[in-house]
């Protein structure tokens, strides 16, 4: 009985300084691991703030859309439930289904928005997605990987936005003209909006913004207080798409 | 013993048919072993030609993961050099000639890569 009390006692002690010792050398490696210092630099959420009043002022331009379908190779089925969008109009009620638009300004609610890709900071597509294709970049860009899409669909179902496209045919012969820079997909994948990820990485502007000549599209960082998107934030009140699902979507519509 | 003719005669088509890659190409000559055409007057690839035969598609490999998961473009080779990591942008522009380039090897090896099912090939005279 002796024995045993003082061998529990022993391995008790050991346990203890074991547990201190581990939790003093984390502290040690974390003050000293240039892996925790980088976490200090600043981090970028990328967002997007649309104004759709600068929409109203040339109603039938498509300048962003066109810009995008281009620099995308985004194809151009007859049959539209076969549609691929990346950005497209869609009337106001519609895109606010969550919202009581009856006593918004009618110049505004009787008039399509433009969307796209919310790149929601809690993305249910990243979840179901079986593949890990989709997942939620560094900056915050919800990113797609087409070389290990299955075309499951698992994404177009958990999307609540029908931001994301099939290609239920071979996508080539319905492109329009193709950008040799960019690759195509292949029937069977999945596409969406990347947030022109290629651009970001070369340090630009997505394409749609930089082709909307009406400053409509506002692209930056929410991480700093002093960029547009955060100023444009500050100084109107902002709509979100169905928000009330907890999705977070970082893609803000000025009213 | 009375089949003794038919059971030589059986064996004797089984070896010819068996055989037969050994003396097709006796006959005919060995198929050639296809060499890849280099167009580009670069002296070097990204990394050395003989590295580049052995593992242009480990290379490639990585090299779609770096861009795609990671978004980072640009390579740093083993001699320093800096590289943007693209296959139509950077591959292509020194080897234009993808049918006598790509192609010649991986048709004779019988293997399909699918990078052009979705990345866009030069434009090449056909």
């Amino acid at each position: 009985m002796g024995e045993d009390r003082r061998r529990f006692l022993k391995l008790a002690g050991l346990t203890a300084l074991c547990a201190a010792g581990k939790g003093s050398l984390v502290r040690l490696a974390g003050a000293e691991s240039p892996a925790t210092g980088g976490a200090a630099k600043k981090k970028i959420r990328w967002a997007m703030v649309v104004d759709p009043r600068k929409c109203l002022e040339k109603e039938a331009c498509t300048a962003c859309i066109d810009a995008c379908n281009h620099a995308h190779n985004v194809p151009a089925f007859d049959n539209p439930k076969h549609e691929v969008k990346w950005i497209w109009k869609e009337p106001f009620a519609d895109a606010f289904l969550d919202q009581d638009v009856r006593y918004i300004d009618q110049a505004l609610t009787t008039k399509p928005v433009f969307v796209f890709c919310n790149h929601c900071d809690n993305p249910p597509c990243v979840r179901v997605c079986p593949t890990k294709a989709t997942w939620k970049r560094e900056d915050g860009v919800v990113m797609m990987d087409w070389h290990r899409c299955i075309g499951c669909r698992y994404c177009m179902a958990a999307c609540p936005y029908g931001s994301r496209s099939f290609n239920w045919e071979d996508p080539r012969p319905h492109i329009k003209q193709v950008n040799p820079d960019f690759p195509t997909r292949t029937k069977g994948v999945v596409e969406k909006c990347t947030f022109c990820d290629e651009l970001l990485d070369k340090g630009q502007l997505p394409a749609c913004v930089t082709a909307c000549k009406e400053k409509a599209l506002t692209f930056g960082d929410l991480n700093d207080p002093d960029s547009e998107v955060r100023r444009l934030l500050r100084s109107r009140f902002a709509l979100r798409r169905k928000a009330g699902l907890g999705t977070n979507p970082e893609v803000f519509y000025l009213v | 013993m009375r089949e003794r003719a038919w059971i030589f005669t059986g064996l004797a088509a089984f070896l010819a048919l068996a055989l037969a890659p050994v003396w097709q190409s006796a006959l005919h000559g060995a198929a050639r072993k296809p060499e890849p055409k280099i167009v580009t007057k670069a002296k070097q690839c990204v990394e050395p030609t003989a590295e580049m035969r052995r593992n242009h598609m480990e290379l490639l490999n990585a090299w779609r993961d770096t861009v795609v998961r990671r978004g980072q473009r640009t390579y740093l080779a083993a001699d320093g050099k800096t590289v943007t990591m693209s296959l139509s942008g950077t591959c292509m522009s020194c080897h234009p000639n993808k049918k006598e380039f790509c192609d010649a090897c991986h048709n004779y090896l019988a293997v399909s890569p699918y990078c052009w099912e979705c990345h866009i090939e030069p434009k090449e005279k056909s």
